[in-house]
């Protein structure tokens, strides 16, 4: 569906020297050097580190003897690969076993503090933000797309790859090309049972899969603004999904009183220091963006995609787009990605029955996740037809939500509360949905094979998640809000 | 990293937009500490769904040259799918457009991404679906050579064609910078630590 979106283009020989926007001055405020035509030395403020990107990035360090730039930039835990049962310390995959050995080992030899099991483990997307180490204004990289998800705090954050990885960790730097930016403003307040996974589902059907390749993209506007940080982070989470190479918000009040009393944060005098230094990365007025895009939420419903990209979904009561009202480039794509999913072009997405059901990722693994789906199961039984994992981002999520009693209640519902990890997301580990099992997911990709060899996901909110488990198809969760 | 030279080759075909790195290399292959390995498990589940995909097939066999649909690479920033299509003999990838990481992560590889226009790429795709079709990439002189001497010429950012040229890594060259770094440090903010306070 790209090219429906208000597309504008900026001329750039208009933009003034001093107005700029927030992913401008965060680029100038890192940029080390750059000789000419070359690209830029960019100094990277904290890099995330986990067990599956950076083996062979601590080899290169070892390799060539170097030691890491400095190691409270550095933070290291355990995510991709690891099980979620209860006896989580013994890993029966050996390779698995043998790289999250090989992280503990290179944290340790490195002097990297490491978040390991019983010791604040969780994904690096949900620790980060939760232990308030990011904070706005800074650059964050670590061997994962969904880095974008710090880009909610207004910080430029971006997925790199185990190369790179290397090298940060050897200098502290990167070589970077400016990138180019692009100004998203939501207009308009969602409904009740929409949801900020629902916004961004909405995005990146509209743009594509490659929609914001090379951008950077800013979001705006009301919806944004009204936002919780952890929605915020849902939003920028899924930047990539639309190829984004980052996504960021400016941050307000909301960021500043999220990031209060986190144990990374600043306190008194430096606190106050912090804030007036913070409130300086905001977009400025007149600074120019290479594209602007505006979506209007009012209408919108619930989102669920129907194919194998995150661009291919739509709204629930609505109908799969025919083959032929695509674009002729997506239309190849489309045909396998129905024959893949079992679907039917015209058809609608509510009522299609579901096998699994999936609440957790670094998308949809936060504490107000978890009480989204939890409001809509008390009391409630899934359908028996339907397997539910509940998978907290991390320790501190599981406990907060231990403390408020949500195990019980998803275990009453029927579905499995289990341990902090990635788990089913990309099914790394034991927790696959089997071959031909369709499952619906807050998670952030559906390629073919995602969950599992042969399995079928499709994505959504952690409410249409819930609502879908208990009637044991696809259904919106309007009515339960 | 080795250097890359002009390569002559057969060209496997790859019709599909949007590849993502599931594709290239699903996760379940991921948990190998090593960069080596993974070129068996390259495309495994469209290998293994279709008997007649191209890098089943015979004809193929010896290709160092692919050349895919737009928004090649999309998705995961795994290295590894870069390292499985280096393991799997392919030196140079053909596509209308490329994903930013992947991009990134062929440069430090040597793994040489060209662009050309839409109709070049299927242009490509189609001769190469038909028959045996063998191009030249000269990454000097930025052309792709067809059988018939007809010659497309493509971008590349001419940093990186230095680096995959002289087979030049980039950790070497900001070392280089090692003083301005320090220098640069000094003048920032104080920054987060991570190895003091409370973790948990």
């Amino acid at each position: 569906m790209a090219g429906q979106a208000q597309t504008k283009l900026d001329s750039k020989n208009t933009s003034s020297k001093e107005a700029r926007s927030i992913v401008e001055k965060i680029w100038d405020s890192h940029v080390v050097g750059q000789l000419e035509g070359h690209p830029a030395i960019f100094a990277v403020d904290l890099m995330l580190i986990h067990e599956v990107t950076s083996a062979q990035a601590f080899q290169t360090l070892d390799a060539k003897g170097l030691k890491v730039f400095d190691a409270k930039r550095l933070l290291g835990t355990i995510d991709h690969s690891i099980p979620t049962r209860q006896n989580r310390w013994e890993i029966y995959d050996e390779s698995a076993k043998a790289q999250v050995e090989a992280l503990r080992r290179n944290c340790k030899n490195h002097g990297i503090p490491f978040l390991d099991f019983d010791k604040g483990q969780g994904i690096v997307h949900v620790v980060g933000p939760e232990l308030g180490i990011t904070q706005p204004g800074m650059t964050i990289v670590c061997g994962d797309s969904h880095t974008s998800t710090h880009g909610a705090f207004g910080s430029l954050a971006f997925g790199i790859g185990t190369s790179e990885v290397g090298h940060v960790l050897a200098t502290g730097c990167l070589l970077q090309q400016k990138p180019k930016s692009m100004r998203v403003e939501f207009k308009g307040r969602v409904r009740k049972g929409v949801f900020a996974k629902d916004i961004i589902l909405r995005l990146i059907a509209e743009i594509g899969v490659g929609g914001a390749t090379g951008h950077v993209i800013e979001y705006v506007g009301e919806a944004i603004r009204a936002m919780t940080m952890e929605e915020r982070m849902t939003v920028c989470n899924m930047s990539i999904e639309c190829g984004a190479r980052a996504g960021l918000i400016a941050p307000d009040q909301v960021t500043f009183d999220y990031l209060n009393g986190k144990p990374h944060a600043p306190k008194g005098k430096a606190w106050d220091e912090a804030v007036k230094h913070w409130q300086t990365f905001v977009t400025d007025e007149g600074a120019q963006f290479d594209r602007k895009i505006e979506i209007d939420l009012s209408e919108l419903k619930p989102m669920v995609t129907w194919g194998t990209n995150p661009g291919q979904g739509v709204q629930i009561n609505q109908p799969i787009p025919t083959v032929k009202s695509l674009p002729v480039q997506e239309q190849g794509v489309a045909i396998r990605a129905l024959e893949y999913t079992g679907l039917t072009e015209g058809a609608t997405m509510e009522g299609t029955p579901i096998d699994w059901a999936f609440v957790g990722s670094c998308t949809n693994g936060r504490i107000e996740d978890l009480r989204i789906a939890a409001s809509i199961l008390k009391g409630k039984r899934i359908k028996d037809t339907v397997t539910f994992y509940v998978v907290p981002g991390s320790e501190a999520v599981m406990f907060q939500a231990q403390k408020e009693g949500l195990p019980e209640i998803f275990e009453a519902a029927g579905a499995q509360f289990r341990m902090p990890g990635c788990s089913m997301c990309l099914a790394m580990n034991d927790d696959k949905v089997p071959e031909g099992k369709r499952c619906i997911s807050s998670s952030n990709r559906n390629f073919v094979g995602r969950q599992g060899p042969g399995s079928i996901t499709h994505l959504a909110s952690p409410a249409t998640v819930a609502a879908s488990a208990l009637e044991g198809k696809i259904a919106s969760p309007e009515g339960y809000f | 990293m080795d250097k890359f030279e002009t390569l002559k080759s057969k060209v496997v075909p790859l019709p599909m937009t949007d590849v993502d790195t599931d594709l290239i290399i699903p996760a379940q292959f991921l948990t190998s500490i090593s960069r080596e390995g993974y070129g068996q498990n390259l495309f495994r589940r469209l290998r293994d769904n279709d008997p007649n995909f191209p890098f089943n097939l015979e004809r193929f066999k010896s290709a160092a040259i692919l050349v895919a649909g737009e928004n090649f690479g999309c998705g995961s920033s795994r290295e590894h799918a870069v390292w499985a299509l280096a393991g799997a003999g392919i030196k140079v990838v053909i596509a209308p457009s490329f994903a930013d990481i992947f991009y990134s992560n062929s440069a430090k590889n040597g793994l040489v991404l060209v662009t050309l226009p839409a109709a070049q790429v299927e242009r490509m795709l189609v001769e190469a679906q038909a028959g045996e079709f063998e191009v030249t990439v000269d990454l000097e002189a930025q052309t792709v050579t067809l059988p018939s001497g007809e010659k497309f010429k493509f971008e590349f950012d001419q940093f990186r064609k230095h680096c995959i040229l002289n087979g030049l890594d980039d950790i070497d060259y900001i070392l280089s910078f090692k003083d301005k770094v320090a220098e640069f440090r000094l003048g920032q903010p104080t920054a987060v630590n991570c190895t003091q306070g409370d973790n948990k």
